[in-house]
């Protein structure tokens, strides 16, 4: 399984990762060798199989829709971003 | 109930542990130790014993607990810098209940970060080593839970540590201690950080089944808080130990195909051993053969890496934490990320994903169809002893094959426990597995504890070092 270099640089924008370009390199040909490893998954005929998404036997857990006291206030959480304006988290611009 | 000893003050208990985790700060076990906190905590309890008043199960009992449980006040780094400077303002589920029991918590224990490794080798904050050979690894990911449980160090009488693919077995089997992951859903995971949501579970490392039993009783159970989380696993803690076993002669199948190539002749030797004195016990063992299980490792890597990359997408440098760049995470972690991002990007979701699901469909369906013949599998809990220190780093694929025997039980979402099953000509020791179908976790202790009275060999004293 080959990743090109554009791919990889999608990835690692998809990721969210700033990566250098040892860094880069490397993680082209572990994720290769890995792709290359899982592969054998596809001796396998799953042909009528459905995948499975969860081992446990519960469907949709509700509760009564009244607010759970989590004992957190908004200013402990505030506190936690890195930058606040107003009360609120500062973000930077997405448009 | 050994845990609880009322004949010293939970002070002297903590001062002791502190004493003796600070005496060992060379195994680099913990990220932090809690000590100021531990010890307030001690002196109400004692305080309380003083005035006549009802204290729980775990009374002024020391643990150690993985760095990626939230407990109020207190930093939690999974150790991974981008959480360097997050001090959390809520408490995990189990930390509330233990400290409901009376358990103190005297510190956060060192794992891989977000639990993304089976050595403890890849922690933003150092190797943590073996208790009994400091060249070689402690297992991991909750090496620091093993390590500081582990009797060579005698620092705590249990850790909490958490499974996702062999987390808490791993360790346990390398430091020659109990560990034990359950039935997925039988213990909350509110508040503790996310690794893969399928296969998430909090463990529990001990010296023996009994302790172990006992610290899975005080924090199962159903929470709000959790919507995956069941009841009715566990039994409560004051139920006598022997309920789930009664004497029945159990149907013991042990997993040939995982005792071939690749696996250490000693630790072969071992689970044959174990196998035998389960026939001297009374029990009927056998051999089954589970092909889906070659595929358990491949599985593994695509499902939790696609569910890791999700997950820490929450890290986004807005809400809390640094942002992503630079060291924020270690190498093994961007690796996971960039793998489930592949995995899960157009173009490839079905080819591996949905492939790698279906694969998990049938695996579970064949673990289904042992279980109507067997009443417990029987398995090696890794290939191998601990490996030295730096021995399978650099080739990612090495690590990832350590989780041969410790993913299946993971992906069916079944109980597992790694027991202590004797050591190596060379004195390290070696760990079986015990393998249950969904709810058996009562009666997969309830085996080792007979295992343990039979052989005598619950609690391993060797050492090497």
């Amino acid at each position: 399984m080959k990743i090109s270099d554009k791919e990889m640089t999608h990835l690692a924008e998809l990721s969210g990762l700033t990566l250098t370009k040892t860094e880069m390199t490397n993680l082209q040909q572990d994720l290769e060798r890995i792709l290359e490893y899982v592969s054998q998954l596809n001796e396998v005929d799953t042909e009528g199989v459905e995948p499975t998404y969860q081992t446990f036997d519960l469907e949709n857990v509700t509760r009564a829709d009244v607010p759970i006291d989590y004992g957190v206030t908004k200013e402990q959480l505030l506190a936690l971003a890195p930058e606040v304006k107003d009360g609120m988290i500062a973000v930077g611009g997405v448009l | 109930m050994k845990l609880a000893s009322k004949s010293v003050s939970a002070v002297e208990m903590v001062k002791e542990a502190l004493r003796k985790a600070k005496a060992a700060s060379e195994y680099n076990i913990f990220v932090n130790l809690t000590e100021e906190r531990a010890l307030a905590r001690a002196e109400e309890i004692d305080a309380k014993i003083l005035a006549g008043e009802e204290v729980g199960a775990l009374a002024g009992v020391p643990y150690a607990l993985k760095d990626n449980y939230l407990d109020l006040k207190t930093p939690t780094t999974a150790s991974a810098k981008i959480l360097e400077e997050f001090v959390s303002p809520l408490q995990a589920t189990v930390v509330k209940k233990l400290e409901e029991a009376g358990a103190i918590c005297i510190g956060k224990a060192n794992m891989d970060a977000f639990g993304h490794g089976a050595f403890t080798e890849n922690s933003a904050y150092g190797v943590t080593k073996n208790a009994i050979d400091k060249t070689r690894v402690a297992g991991g990911s909750s090496g620091g839970s093993a390590v500081a449980v582990a009797l060579a160090l005698d620092i705590v009488p249990f850790a909490i540590g958490s499974d996702t693919g062999g987390s808490a077995r791993a360790p346990a089997s390398f430091n020659g201690i109990v560990g034990v992951r359950p039935t997925f859903g039988a213990v909350s995971r509110y508040g503790v950080v996310a690794f893969a949501s399928s296969t998430d579970t909090v463990g529990c490392l001990a010296r023996d089944a009994d302790d172990a039993r006992l610290v899975m009783r005080v924090i199962a159970g159903e929470d709000a808080r959790d919507s995956t989380s069941v009841n009715d696993v566990y039994y409560q803690p004051d139920t006598p130990r022997d309920i789930s076993l009664d004497g029945q002669q159990l149907r013991i199948g042990l997993i040939a195909s995982l005792l071939g190539e690749g696996v250490d002749a000693e630790v072969v030797a071992r689970t044959k051993e174990y196998a035998e004195k389960m026939k001297q016990a009374g029990h009927e063992v056998g051999e089954v053969d589970l092909p889906m299980l070659q595929y358990a490792v491949p599985i593994y890597y695509v499902v939790t890496s696609a569910e890791t990359a999700s997950n820490l997408a929450r890290y986004d440098g807005v809400r809390y934490g640094r942002d992503r760049k630079g060291d924020s995470f270690v190498a093994e972690t961007r690796r996971r990320i960039v793998i489930g991002n592949y995995v899960l990007s157009a173009g490839f979701y079905d080819a591996y994903y949905i492939k790698a699901q279906k694969v998990r469909t049938l695996l579970i369906e064949e673990m289904r169809e042992a279980f109507s013949r067997f009443d417990v599998l029987l398995t090696p809990t890794m290939p191998f002893v601990a490996p030295k220190i730096g021995e399978k780093a650099g080739d990612p694929l090495l690590g990832y094959l350590a989780d041969l025997m410790t993913a299946p039980p993971a992906l069916v979402g079944v109980p597992a426990i790694s027991v202590p099953a004797g050591e190596t000509a060379g004195g390290l020791p070696v760990g079986v597995q015990l393998i249950g179908w969904r709810g058996d976790d009562e009666k997969l202790l309830a085996l080792a504890e007979q295992m343990e009275n039979l052989t005598k060999e619950g609690v391993y004293k060797g050492g090497v070092a």
